[in-house]
């Protein structure tokens, strides 16, 4: 088992995608640093695009996370609908 | 009511670092000379390129232009990255409300068929050119010496990246993606394309970075861009029933124009420095400018007909009436 | 005219390949190995570009969009720190001793990598591995600009900033980034990308940047957590660069993995050494303390590493040889650095200084194992020299290693009382190591590493021929002002007296 993780920058921007994740993800932990969040899960993680969209009320387009993301760890799949973080271990 | 500012005045003890300080005098420095000048490692380099073992790591003398200092070339736009992107954040948000007002509204349909092949036909081989437009400014921005000359390559190459990726957009908006193979196969088969193909290929093997720059911005770019965008399309078809795609190639229009202004003033530059830089470009241009006249002459005959010598020949006279003014004999 | 037939709307996938990789085409006027002449003499083997995965799928309009979106925030919150005095924000002075440091050493391996990314961009014969390499170099020269317009307002008002240009090519221990970029810059261009878009900034990057920016924040330096965060977002898309690239080469020809083997076990060493700097930085430099460098060394290196070799092993990978050691060593280095650049700080163009009784209990809290053992006792002893008006400081110069190019200080593994020096004649000279690691880098390639440029031997060359004054000159150090203990300095009165008009009413 490895961790994957995704951090963003905290704002108003990013609670509706770290809101999405932990809908998506039952087993994905959150933490809070300063100005930073974290989500980690065991082995992979999803953000999906209609999760999103469902919480923040309009169109979101995935590459949209571009503008506040910090770092991640795993190997990504970048899809119009989803985007995706795991590891083979 | 009177409202005092409580922050604290606080006497500054320089105004800017010391190469600044040297290069323009003790006062302060503006974003662009701070991001620009004095920002290449040139001295005690600790290796040579396991590459290419008889240069250095940073080298001015893989280029037959000779400058006392590289950094002369300012780029009359002053574009960093900051000033860079957010200009061109503002005219990718015009295209891109020019594609959707277009396509949400099938105004390309509106132009008749004939047409619309012979756009298609013209245009989509071109995102081809483009992109071996951006192999060499990337060339030139990575293996040029000096900031102010190798930063506007690297955005050079990466707007020619745009203008690829516009026109296919533009191919797949009126024909799918099979004008996109379509457009290949002319580019690697079709008789028309083959001198301007045989043109990009033979410019992919050029290592002088500043050759390469009077090849591609200068010459190729000098006459492909006025010709088939200016003349052609806006000057022709979209006073003929394609105005949809003057809306579309807006956003290459408008950069091409931009992009000639800052390729003149690295020229000048250079050429000012000395005779021999001067002599040097009008050695390149001649060699390059007979090839790209015949290079781009077919595509175009194929789609305005005779005419397309008079153009050409119009937009060469504009391009050395250019050079002339950049200080170069030819 | 036709009714319009609704064409299928493309997947981003495909879409993306459309605007990308399907723009090449394969020459036929010109020899492919004229076009690209590097990519072969490094025995990498590549059979199709085209089974290249895109990692992140941005088109040149998309990237445009999203970066000016983060650079108006970004330069929105540094014109408000520098019109409000931002920098009367930082705790105290001595914080500015690890912004020093970032601007005349990391900065411009930020500009070297955007050299390297731009060349590769260009050298690499697939279109998708080209645009995302050209991507990169794009961010490498908005780090470089980034950084030096978030730190430019530090040097209206604290001295040390002023000469990075000159101290960049010229003071010694910028040596040490300066040589690790030259390194991967005269490699070819695999060895590049595993050297800097895997290991430098898959591998080891969040040890340079979490402790920076977290440095930052606890510091009070808005500037530069701005910088740290803005930066990071394109971090993001580099480190899936360089994961691709690994992936890519292992994937295609197995007998690309010794290769690639060995350039992961060099580059994992060299990320180390130059990685001394920042754990310095981390235990000694900053008022407020984050975490020490054996702690982030735990979470970003050995357990980040771990998930990622566990990964990687179904290629054959093993973790980096060294590993252990660099383990091991987590306890030592930063001490073990830090004491040397307390003793040369008057060839340094920042401060240093003697720990106080605090941070020395912070150390030992940090370090229980080896703080009150090995290093303590040093940093006591140098406070009695202090104290007895005869500090500490060795004009002596240091013997640096031939390779990182770090004052050989580092010690045997298993016994921290002996150093790990080691040496190796070539062609009847001799040259001096650090450690195994180093040494056996150079053993490799030594036509590469007789070239290096050391600093100190510099010294007793033109121009300066074993004059300090005149080094001092040369390499833009101001004496009494840019270097030496912060106790006393202009810094520390400035930023006082600063501070205290400030919040006087």
């Amino acid at each position: 088992m490895s961790t994957v993780f995704i951090a963003f920058q905290a704002n108003e921007d990013t609670r509706p995608i770290i809101e999405a994740i932990m809908a998506d993800n039952p087993h994905a932990e959150v933490e809070d640093q300063p100005a930073m969040v974290k989500v980690s899960a065991p082995d992979k993680l999803t953000i999906n695009k209609a999760t999103v969209e469902e919480v923040i009320g309009r169109e979101f387009d995935l590459q949209e996370m571009h503008i506040n993301l910090i770092t991640l760890s795993g190997h990504v799949d970048e899809d119009d609908e989803y985007f995706t973080l795991s590891w083979n271990s | 009511m009177q409202i005092d500012l409580k922050t604290v005045n606080i006497e500054p003890k320089r105004k800017a670092f010391d190469h600044l300080v040297s290069r323009f005098g003790d006062k302060a420095a503006s974003r662009y000379q701070e991001g620009s000048y004095d920002i290449q490692a040139t001295e005690n380099l600790h290796y040579r390129p396991t590459w290419a073992p008889e240069q250095e790591l940073y080298d001015p003398n893989i280029s037959r232009i000779v400058m006392a200092d590289w950094h002369a070339f300012k780029d009359p736009r002053q574009y960093y990255y900051n000033t860079y992107v957010l200009a061109r954040a503002r005219q990718q948000e015009a295209a891109e409300a020019a594609f959707t007002l277009v396509e949400t509204r099938a105004l390309h349909q509106t132009i008749e068929a004939e047409l619309g092949q012979t756009i298609l036909d013209l245009l989509v081989p071109l995102r081809h050119a483009a992109w071996s437009a951006n192999q060499n400014n990337v060339l030139i921005s990575g293996y040029g010496f000096g900031t102010p000359f190798t930063q506007p390559c690297l955005y050079q190459g990466m707007d020619c990246l745009a203008v690829a990726q516009y026109l296919s957009r533009i191919g797949m908006l009126l024909g799918g993606t099979e004008a996109l193979s379509v457009g290949k196969q002319q580019w690697m088969d079709g008789e028309a394309w083959q001198p301007l193909r045989r043109l990009a290929e033979d410019t992919l093997v050029v290592r002088d970075p500043f050759e390469l720059f009077v090849a591609q911005n200068i010459v190729i770019d000098g006459l492909l861009y006025p010709a088939v965008f200016d003349t052609v399309i806006d000057g022709r078809f979209a006073l003929n029933g394609a105005a949809p795609i003057s809306m579309l190639a807006q956003f290459i229009t408008d950069w091409s124009a931009e992009a000639r202004k800052w390729a003149d003033s690295v020229v000048r530059v250079a050429a000012s420095e000395s005779a021999a830089n001067a002599a040097v470009i009008a050695e390149w241009f001649s060699e390059w400018s007979g090839r790209a006249m015949a290079a781009l002459l077919p595509p175009i005959e194929r789609a305005i007909g005779s005419d397309a010598d008079a153009v050409l020949g119009q937009t060469l006279d504009d391009l050395k009436a250019r050079l002339a003014k950049a200080g170069v004999t030819l | 005219m036709d009714m319009p037939v609704k064409k299928p709307k493309l997947g981003i996938k495909e879409r993306y390949a459309f605007l990308t990789r399907d723009l090449g085409w394969e020459p036929t006027y010109q020899p492919k190995d004229k076009i690209y002449p590097y990519t072969r003499y490094e025995g990498i083997k590549i059979h199709d570009w085209d089974k290249w995965e895109d990692p992140f799928r941005l088109t040149m309009d998309a990237y445009w969009k999203y970066q000016a979106e983060k650079e108006r925030k970004f330069y929105a919150i540094i014109d408000a720190h520098a019109q409000n005095n931002g920098h009367l924000n930082i705790t105290d002075a001595r914080y500015l001793t690890a912004l020093k440091l970032f601007l005349q050493a990391i900065s411009p391996g930020e500009y070297a990598a955007h050299k390297g990314f731009a060349r590769i961009g260009r050298e690499f014969e697939g279109v998708g591995t080209q645009v995302a390499c050209q991507m990169q170099s794009l961010d490498e020269i908005r780090h470089a600009q980034t950084q030096i317009h978030a730190i430019s307002n530090y040097n209206k008002y604290y001295n040390g900033f002023h000469a990075f240009a000159q101290q960049r090519d010229r003071i010694w221990y910028t040596s040490v980034p300066r040589s690790f970029f030259d390194d991967a810059m005269s490699g070819g261009p695999f060895e590049f990308i595993t050297a800097i878009g895997f290991a430098f900034e898959y591998v080891l990057t969040n040890l340079l940047f979490v402790p920076f920016m977290s440095g930052a924040a606890y510091n009070g330096d808005m500037a530069t957590v701005t910088f740290g965060f803005s930066a990071q977002s394109d971090e993001a898309r580099h480190m899936t660069l360089g994961l691709e690239c690994i992936k890519f080469m292992l994937e295609q020809d197995p007998d690309n993995l010794p290769i690639v083997q060995k350039w992961l076990d060099k580059w994992f060493w060299r990320g180390l050494r130059i990685l001394t700097l920042v754990g310095a930085m981390m235990d000694y430099m900053l008022p407020k303390r984050v975490m020490s460098w054996k702690e982030a060394w735990q979470i970003y290196g050995v357990e980040n590493g771990g998930a990622l070799f566990r990964d990687l092993a179904r290629y054959g990978v093993r973790v980096p040889k060294g590993w252990d050691i660099a383990n091991e060593s987590a306890d030592h280095v930063s001490h073990q650095l830090m004491l040397g650049l307390y003793q040369w700080s008057f060839g340094t163009s920042f401060h240093a200084w003697i720990p106080s009784d605090e941070d020395m209990d912070w150390l030992s809290a940090k370090y229980p194992d080896t703080f009150d053992r090995y290093y303590r006792p040093r940093w006591d002893h140098i406070r009695k020299l202090a104290e007895a008006g005869t500090p500490y400081q060795n004009v002596g110069l240091a013997q640096l290693c031939n390779v990182c190019q770090l004052p050989a200080v580092f010690t045997e593994p298993g016994d921290p009382t002996r150093h790990s020096h080691r040496q190796t004649e070539h062609e009847g000279e001799i040259y001096h190591f650090c450690s195994d690691g180093c040494r056996d880098i150079f053993l490799d390639e030594p036509e590469k590493y007789v070239q290096s440029w050391l600093p100190m031997p510099q010294l007793f060359n033109a121009p300066n021929f074993g004059d300090v004054g005149k080094w001092m000159e040369w390499v833009g150090l101001v004496p009494g002002q840019d270097n030496g203990d912060y106790q006393g300095s202009q810094d520390q009165a400035d930023f006082e007296a600063w501070k205290h008009q400030a919040s006087a009413t």
